[in-house]
């Protein structure tokens, strides 16, 4: 039962106020009397090992604490046994200040703890360390013979390997018709959040850690720390109430959580550590990667095989992987097909997920290579999505739970006005700007994790919701007000979500664009089980008008039960709580993906993306003056806060194939951009007119509320469309992202 | 020696003099806007244990009409209201253009007009002080040669640094013939524009002629400001807040379409904004047009030398002077934030 009150209204995050005023407390602002301040050394060299530490003069100074590196670390349950994070790729988790090897330049390698932020800082630089230096290896172009198979383990379940060969590829593919054999490459980005990472660490002295945390997943947090410091989970609290944007950054517990915890342990005392932004290169990150594709069609245009490579980047030891691989044959079918996923381990730190792994850097090599295609076969970019266009998922031969790929295409089309464009390269200018149409298809999981939600309702007939996920800035506490409200016909004012917290219910990190349909399906089972507590409590009190009524004969609204004939007959909320004896009424319900149904289903969200660019003629600049992304992701919960991420990560689309990547230097080992100067985001003039729309999709199938997720569907079809409508513009094809205008000249 | 954010004293001065003699050693900066000092506090390049503000000095904070029909810039003048000074709109376009086209309205409204000439190079290396580079530590090399050295110069380089002076403001003022007005220990002197900054040569660790403890006091522009053809154009990798890979500032003095007096100055190209007193020779009583732009473009770009990421530089900067010499000649086409339009 859902009255749909709230549920589709385009609402305001309820905590934006807050944020705006400056009022939201963030992991590093919790005031705590007598914190100490903790300043992470990082390595300067990439390889090696420590042979030796001074702290003597850096000791001296007034205000240092302590100084914590592998030589006076305390010992931990860790460094012996094995454990690893919920979001852990297959290999050996990164330990800091284990020993004296260092496998990645920015590794940390010692904690300065002082009175304040400043004499840390200032005595981190009168550490004396020697190294041993050993030769490195960071680049990945350069060790692409490196390349081997992934290893397999609990990570590969989300993410698994691209389907086996079908059909006879190397043939079908030496003997087609019309046939396209590229080489595209990425560079490295990192996530950059404009939060810092950062951990405040209260120590309360009694076994207990209260732990503010730059967090995707505080209960991932909790169980981390209470593995390695040999805690009782009960003991460890883990709270995230605001998180200044993370993008998968925060999915992994950060080397800062684990040095806060350590020295607050050690020193018995409360600590934070915030990183600077230097360091937050010094971490995860989205790998560079060479892709190899080869698709070919029949003379009209059908694709007869398909093949994609993926090379990326990993560290020396997890073996991180995305899948990029296995998304053409996802969207386009097609009876001959190879795949390959291979990782080129380096000396880096792993790579993470970052916002649509796998799919952004992948969707733009397939939809490139797609619209090399179109040129080839003299049709439409548009016409060729059409025309290999399918209802059923071809790698998997199953259908869709639901897929309005099409009318994306057509409304977005249409809103842009796709007609208008000639098909020639070069062919459409405005004054010394060469004018450019580019379009792409987006694709990308519809994921739903196992949540567990309390309802309670309380002697004021209010309905407070609880559950440990976080809200990212994504609108969760909004969406998840409004879902809550609706189940049990109140107002939004009436409901409190509680979250970020990991004493709360279960739930998984917050990625993948899981948590609405996690967290939101969870409080829908949540919501039946209240409603029926609600009725039966109704009925037992004295002379009950409910005493014989079922389910379906009444309503819940304005906060009371009505009988569906006769509304006059109703009993509010509060009513039934004061019947019993004032006590709040609870219940705590577990929302999980119907894996028996689902099994003979795909689930995905589908996007498309029109572009426009205007490229100088002869400076090469690039302006992007306008685009338009249709979504298909089920049922939209907030419009405002939905539209809100498809135009975050549309700009991020813009990002990735204009502006960003860390720059790695070969002989140095290190990203030597790492700071927001010069790691290029877009700026207002760089991101034109964008227009945004939901396609109307029901999808009876997916979950109890028909929703998808919206967080990166967004981004994947953006940078193919960009790279496309430049060489529309241009009759240049750009094979490596980001695309800098001097290669238009 | 490694050093961030020593402890430091903080000093005023009621007037220049006395500012000077505060400076008596090594390790006093004076400090303005601060936007570039405290960055390179930060990242363990500088250590002063004395600032000086330099903010409450009267005869650096003022706007002067001179007599010879020019106008005096102060020193600590902030860049934005030197930008949207109503003179400097109406004579000196050009310069307001190129400031409007550097960072951000955040900085603008910090930096000043002595900071900006002197703030260091963007150069990646030299921020960083765990690795080598001899503008820091002359001797220890220069790891942009073999690097990524897509900003870098390739003009007027050197073996030991290849490093661009990153300024905007100063391309204009290179192009508009200021005069730089100091003060030190010894008494008052000026300089021409051109004579202010350095190429790198066997000292890329000097950028300037400031010797230490000298204090800029002014920047005095000429009674000409073309303010009826000017145009300034800045190639970067976004278009806003982010440092030129290439600019130009073109100024002309017209009758008709013949130029009677041309001034082209490009910014990141070299260690200096790099002028040809012979490009502008040669367009002495031309024609504007794309041609004689060109013409004068090949005569500026002799001797450029690319490196294996900025190569592209050489042709960008021709294509942007041709095409700077005709949004000149219509400044009316010219986009805010020195955009190329046409
Ligand atoms: C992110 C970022 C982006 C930027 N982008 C651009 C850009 O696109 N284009 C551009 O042109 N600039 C850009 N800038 C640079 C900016 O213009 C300069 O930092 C600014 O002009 C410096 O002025 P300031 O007053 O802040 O100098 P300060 O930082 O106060 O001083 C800089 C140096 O000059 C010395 N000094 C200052 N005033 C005097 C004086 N009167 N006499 C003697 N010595 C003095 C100081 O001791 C110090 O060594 C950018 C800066 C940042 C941080
Ligand atoms: S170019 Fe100059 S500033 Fe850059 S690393 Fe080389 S010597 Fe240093």
């Amino acid at each position: 039962m859902n009255t749909d009150k709230n549920v589709g209204r385009p609402l305001s995050r309820l905590e934006g106020r807050e944020k705006v005023t400056g009022s939201a407390r963030y992991a590093a602002e919790h005031p705590l009397e007598g914190v100490l301040h903790g300043y992470v050394v990082s390595s300067p060299i990439t390889k090696g090992k420590i042979v030796e530490i001074d702290t003597l003069e850096a000791m001296a100074i007034p205000g240092v604490v302590d100084i914590l590196s592998h030589l006076n670390r305390p010992k931990l349950a860790w460094f012996d046994l094995q454990y690893t994070d919920m979001d852990a790729p297959p290999g050996t988790v990164f330990k800091p200040l284990y020993d004296e090897n260092i496998l990645y330049n920015g590794q940390p390698i010692a904690l300065v703890v002082a009175r304040d932020f400043e004499t840390a800082r200032y005595a981190s630089t009168r550490i004396v360390f020697r190294y041993h230096q050993e030769p490195h290896q960071t680049c990945l172009e350069k060790h692409l013979d490196k390349a081997r198979a992934p290893k397999k383990g609990l990570a590969t379940a989300l993410k698994p390997p691209p389907p086996p060969p079908t059909g006879d590829f190397e043939n079908a593919f030496e003997n087609a018709a019309v046939k396209v054999s590229s080489e595209y490459r990425h560079g490295t980005e990192h996530h950059n959040p404009i939060e810092l990472f950062a951990t405040t660490t209260l120590f309360q002295g009694d076994g207990k850690l209260t732990i503010y945390d730059k967090t995707q997943g505080t209960i991932n947090n909790q169980l981390f720390i209470a593995n390695v410091f040999g805690l009782h989970y009960k003991d460890v609290r883990v709270l995230a109430p605001f998180v200044g944007g993370a993008f998968g950054s925060g999915l992994r517990p950060q080397y800062q959580l684990f040095l806060c915890v350590m020295a607050a342990l050690h020193l018995k005392s409360n600590v934070r550590v915030v990183l600077d932004r230097k360091q937050m290169f010094s971490f995860s990150h989205r790998p560079p990667a060479v892709q190899q594709m080869r698709f070919a069609t029949d003379i009209n245009g059908r694709l007869i095989a398909l093949g994609h490579s993926t090379f990326a980047e990993t560290s020396n030891f997890e073996d991180y992987t995305e899948p990029t691989s296995n998304w053409s044959h996802k969207l386009y079918p097609a009876p001959n097909t190879l795949f390959e996923q291979k990782v080129v381990p380096l000396d880096v730190y792993t790579p993470m997920d970052m916002r649509a792994p796998g799919g952004s850097t992948a969707l733009h090599a397939i939809e490139c290579t797609m619209d090399e295609l179109a040129y080839k076969l003299n049709i439409d970019p548009l016409e060729l999505r059409l025309l290999n266009y399918s209802d059923v998922d071809p790698s998997a031969g199953k259908p869709y739970t639901s897929k309005a790929l099409r009318e994306c295409y057509l409304k977005a089309a249409a809103k842009f006005g796709w007609d208008k464009r000639s098909a020639e390269p070069r062919s459409m200018q405005r004054g010394n700007k060469l004018v450019g149409y580019g379009m792409a298809t987006g694709i990308w999981d519809a994921f739903q994790f196992p949540s567990r939600v309390q309802i309670m309702i309380n002697s004021e007939g209010k309905m407070i919701v609880d559950n440990a996920t976080t809200d990212i800035g994504t609108g969760t506490l909004t969406v998840m007000t409004q879902i809550a409200a609706d189940e049990l016909g109140l107002e939004m004012a009436d409901v409190e979500f509680r979250y970020g917290d990991s004493k709360k219910p279960f739930s998984m990190f917050q990625g993948g664009s899981a948590i609405t349909s996690s967290t939101g399906v969870a409080i829908v089972i949540a919501a039946r089980s209240m409603r029926k507590k609600l009725l039966k409590k109704a009925a037992e009190m004295d002379g009950s008008p409910f005493r014989k009524a079922k389910e379906e004969e009444v309503v819940f609204s304005s906060g009371h039960i009505h009988l569906k004939n006769d509304p006059t007959i109703n009993i509010s909320l509060k009513d039934i709580v004061a019947f019993n004896k004032g006590a709040a009424i609870r219940t705590t319900k577990m929302g999980r993906p119907h894996m028996l149904k689902l099994r003979k289903y795909s689930l995905a969200t589908h996007s498309a993306s029109f572009v426009e660019v205007e490229v100088d003629r002869d400076l090469g600049t690039i302006t992007l003056t306008r685009a338009v992304t249709a979504v298909a992701a089920g049922k939209i919960i907030n419009p405002k806060t939905a539209k809100s991420q498809i135009l975050g990560s549309m700009v991020w689309g813009i990002s990735k194939a204009l502006h960003e990547e860390s720059i790695m230097d070969p002989h140095l080992g290190k990203y030597i951009n790492a700071n927001l100067g010069e790691y290029h985001i877009p700026v207002h003039a760089d991101i034109g007119e964008l227009d945004v729309i939901f396609a109307d999709e029901k999808d009876n199938l997916i979950n109890e509320l028909g929703t998808k997720g919206v967080g990166e569907i967004g981004l994947v079809g953006m940078p193919a469309a960009i790279s496309n409508a430049i060489y529309h513009a241009t009759g240049k094809r750009i094979y490596r992202l980001p695309v800098h205008f001097d290669e238009l000249i | 020696m490694e050093e961030v954010m020593n402890s430091f004293n903080f000093l005023t001065a009621p007037d220049v003099p006395t500012a000077i003699q505060l400076t008596n050693n090594q390790l006093s900066a004076f400090i303005a806007g601060g936007t570039n000092l405290l960055d390179l506090w930060k990242y363990n390049l500088v250590n002063p244990t004395a600032l000086i503000d330099i903010n409450q000095l009267a005869a650096l904070s003022e706007f002067r009409e001179l007599e010879n029909g020019g106008f005096r810039l102060g020193a600590a003048v902030k860049n934005a209201e030197t930008a949207y000074h109503p003179i400097i709109e109406s004579r000196y376009p050009l310069l307001s253009r190129a400031i409007l086209a550097g960072a951000s309205a955040q900085i603008r409204n910090m930096a000043s007009n002595g900071g900006n000439l002197l703030q260091r190079t963007r150069c990646y290396y030299f921020y960083d002080h765990q690795v080598p580079c001899n503008k820091r530590i002359p001797g220890s090399g220069c790891p942009a040669r073999d690097g990524y050295n897509r900003m870098h110069a390739i003009l007027g380089a050197s073996e030991a640094c290849i490093a661009v002076f990153p300024s905007d403001m100063c391309v204009a003022l290179a192009a508009l013939e200021a005069r730089i007005n100091i003060t030190g220990g010894d008494g008052e002197r000026s300089l021409a524009f051109s004579d202010f900054h350095r190429l790198p040569g066997e000292r890329p660790d000097l950028d300037n002629n400031l010797k230490p403890g000298e204090l800029i006091t002014s920047i005095d522009l000429p009674a000409k400001g073309f303010p009826l053809n000017y145009s300034y154009l800045k190639l970067r990798d976004r278009h806003s807040y982010a440092f030129a890979l290439v600019s130009v500032a073109t100024a002309l003095e017209m009758d008709g379409n013949t130029i009677k007096e041309a001034r082209i100055a490009l910014g990141g190209v070299a260690h200096k904004p790099w002028r040809s007193l012979e490009a502008e020779e040669f367009l002495r009583e031309k024609t504007a047009c794309r041609e004689n732009f060109a013409a004068a473009a090949d005569i500026i770009l002799q001797g450029a030398v690319g490196l294996e990421y900025n190569r592209f530089k050489i042709k960008l900067a021709k294509n942007a002077i041709i095409r700077n010499g005709m949004m000149a000649i219509d400044p009316d086409s010219q986009l805010p934030g020195a955009q190329p339009s046409l």
